[in-house]
Order: structure tokens, then C-alpha cells, then sequence
């Protein structure tokens, strides 16, 4: 181990790396002092709260998807190739 | 991605539904992809309208070319590919000045996750890179349910106003699910590439509902 290791984490760093946090990608030795970090620091357990609501309520949100006119175009392509597949 | 032993035979199942023209499988795939590939269409073209042409002319790919489909990648992510490379013929031909190179290089500029004059300078004797100004408490009420659908639209709209590779990842990630392998095959991201604008989507939108929740709370 070398001193970087060692070296405590400061706030301004883990906010840097939260997304490699819940990633699961950060490496062994930043993980422990990300995780010795958020034990003795509430300002950071609230920001990594405040990520995993931000990860929740954005997986509420939806894209828009086709227009219902498009649908049914494409119904109707779907079933001409169809038919034009089985001779009908 | 490629599908693994156990998913394979689904994988085949649906390819041969598809072939034989079973309408319920066309149906279901149309309703299942039509929102993530439109998004992804608007991380190349410009309009809403030039997206859902594209979403439709892809569609149209699938059919044309399933007979001669090999099984290489998943159905997924052959869909998503050919989405991807229509989108960008067509805002080339569209002669958008797209910024490629935008999704390719994330990391062109730098953007802290938050505002370094929230933390202590390095120099401080005590704290350094700590807290001066610590994030508001709101996590804990973000989902309340009056709160929370405000705040729905709040970050719908953020979302909307991201940089465009951000904005791709992001709702794919976060919104559709995605896990970031898929991302990254289908928009040609490297695994750090991708995490880096994920991780600047994702704090700008957190500090945007923190602004949010700092003023309503």
C-alpha cells in the first residue's frame, strides 16, 4: 500500500467518484476509504442518498414513444410483408 | 451483446416467430423498443419528427433483413445497431452539424460534479475538500408522493435539456434500464467513456432537483 491509499477520503473526492461507487467498478482500496469515509461523514450518506433517489425516480420517468398514426403504418407494412411472404 | 447458452434458445424462438410473420411477436417488439430507439434516434438527429421516421424506417429494416438475420448479437442490439446507423446517415444527410465526436470523447471538457466553492479549499488546515456548504436534506422526501410528482417534472425536463450523449445515456441507463454493457455496444462507448457521462448526467440532474427540493422543501 502507498500513501495514496491510506490518505482519508475528502467530500470533494467522493462526490468525483460516487458514480464508479455504484458502479462497482471503483477499486478495493478506494472503496474502503469511500465506505470509511461515508461512516464518519452525514453530509456524504445524505449525497449518496440523494443519488440513489435521483436513479429511482428517474427510472419513473418514461421516453416518448411512437405516434399511434406510425403504429398502424407500420402494422400495415408488417402484415403486406407478411402476405407477400406466404404468397397470400 | 451476445446471447449466453441459456438465452439463446428464446433468442431463436423469437427470430423464428418473427420470420414466420406472427404478428402478437412484431406488435410486442414494436412496443417494447419504439420509446428507447427513439431516444437514441434524438442523440443524432434534431427533431422529434425526423426521430419517429427513423424509429419507422428501422422497423421496416428489421423486416427486410430477418430472414437473413445470423444470430451474431441478440435481436436487441441488431435493432438498436441498425436504429444507430440510420440516425447517423441521416443527420449527415440532413447536413446536421452534429458533434460525433461528442459521444466519442466525453471527456473533453471538464465538469466537477459539484461546484468546487462547495468544498474547502486544499489549503485549508482542517477540512480540506470538505463540506463548506453541505447538500440540503431531501433525499428521504424525494419520492413523497406531492413532492415527488413535481419533482417528476422537474427532472423530465432537466433530463431533456442535457448535452445529447449525456442525455442517451442517462435514459437508457436510468430510465429504460439498461445495463452498461448494452450502452456501450450500442452507441460504440468504451465502459469508462460511458460511466464518465453517466456519472456528469447524473450529478447534474441531482443538483438540479437539488435546487429544486432547497426552495420547496
Amino acid at each position: 500500500m502507498n500513501d495514496d491509499t491510506l490518505r482519508d477520503m475528502a467530500c470533494q473526492e467522493l462526490v468525483d467518484v460516487i458514480t464508479d461507487y455504484l458502479e462497482g467498478t471503483l477499486p478495493e482500496a478506494d472503496c474502503t476509504r469511500f465506505e470509511a469515509h461515508l461512516a464518519i461523514c452525514p453530509a456524504c450518506r445524505e449525497y449518496l442518498e440523494q443519488m440513489r433517489a435521483l436513479v429511482r425516480l428517474t427510472g419513473r420517468l418514461t421516453s416518448k414513444s411512437l405516434e399511434p398514426e406510425t403504429v398502424d403504418s407500420l402494422l400495415g407494412a408488417f402484415r403486406r410483408w407478411r402476405d407477400s411472404r406466404t404468397g397470400l | 451483446m451476445v446471447p449466453t447458452a441459456d438465452k439463446r434458445s428464446a433468442e431463436a424462438d423469437l427470430v423464428d416467430r418473427l420470420r414466420s410473420g406472427d404478428e402478437a411477436t412484431f406488435v410486442c417488439l414494436v412496443s417494447t423498443y419504439s420509446a428507447p430507439l427513439k431516444r437514441l434516434a434524438l442523440a443524432f438527429v434534431s427533431t422529434d419528427a425526423v426521430a419517429e421516421e427513423v424509429v419507422q424506417e428501422t422497423w421496416l429494416a428489421v423486416l427486410t433483413g430477418i430472414p437473413r438475420f445470423e444470430g451474431r448479437s441478440s435481436v436487441k442490439t441488431w435493432i438498436f445497431q441498425i436504429l444507430a446507423n440510420r440516425a447517423k446517415t441521416r443527420a449527415i444527410r440532413d447536413r446536421r452539424t452534429i458533434n460525433f465526436s461528442e459521444l466519442e470523447d466525453p471527456l473533453g471538457q471538464d465538469q466537477p460534479a459539484v461546484d468546487p466553492a462547495r468544498f474547502h479549499p486544499a489549503a485549508h488546515p482542517t477540512m480540506p475538500g470538505h463540506w463548506s456548504s453541505p447538500p440540503g436534506i431531501w433525499s428521504a422526501s424525494a419520492e413523497d408522493a406531492v413532492l415527488g410528482r413535481e419533482a417528476m417534472g422537474v427532472l423530465q425536463r432537466e433530463l431533456d435539456r442535457l448535452p445529447r450523449a449525456q442525455r442517451v445515456v442517462v435514459a437508457l441507463r436510468d430510465v429504460h434500464g439498461w445495463p452498461a454493457a448494452e450502452v456501450c455496444e450500442v452507441l460504440g462507448l468504451s465502459e469508462a467513456n460511458q460511466r464518465v457521462l453517466l456519472h456528469r448526467g447524473r450529478s447534474r440532474l441531482r443538483g438540479v432537483l437539488e435546487a429544486y427540493f432547497t426552495e420547496n422543501a
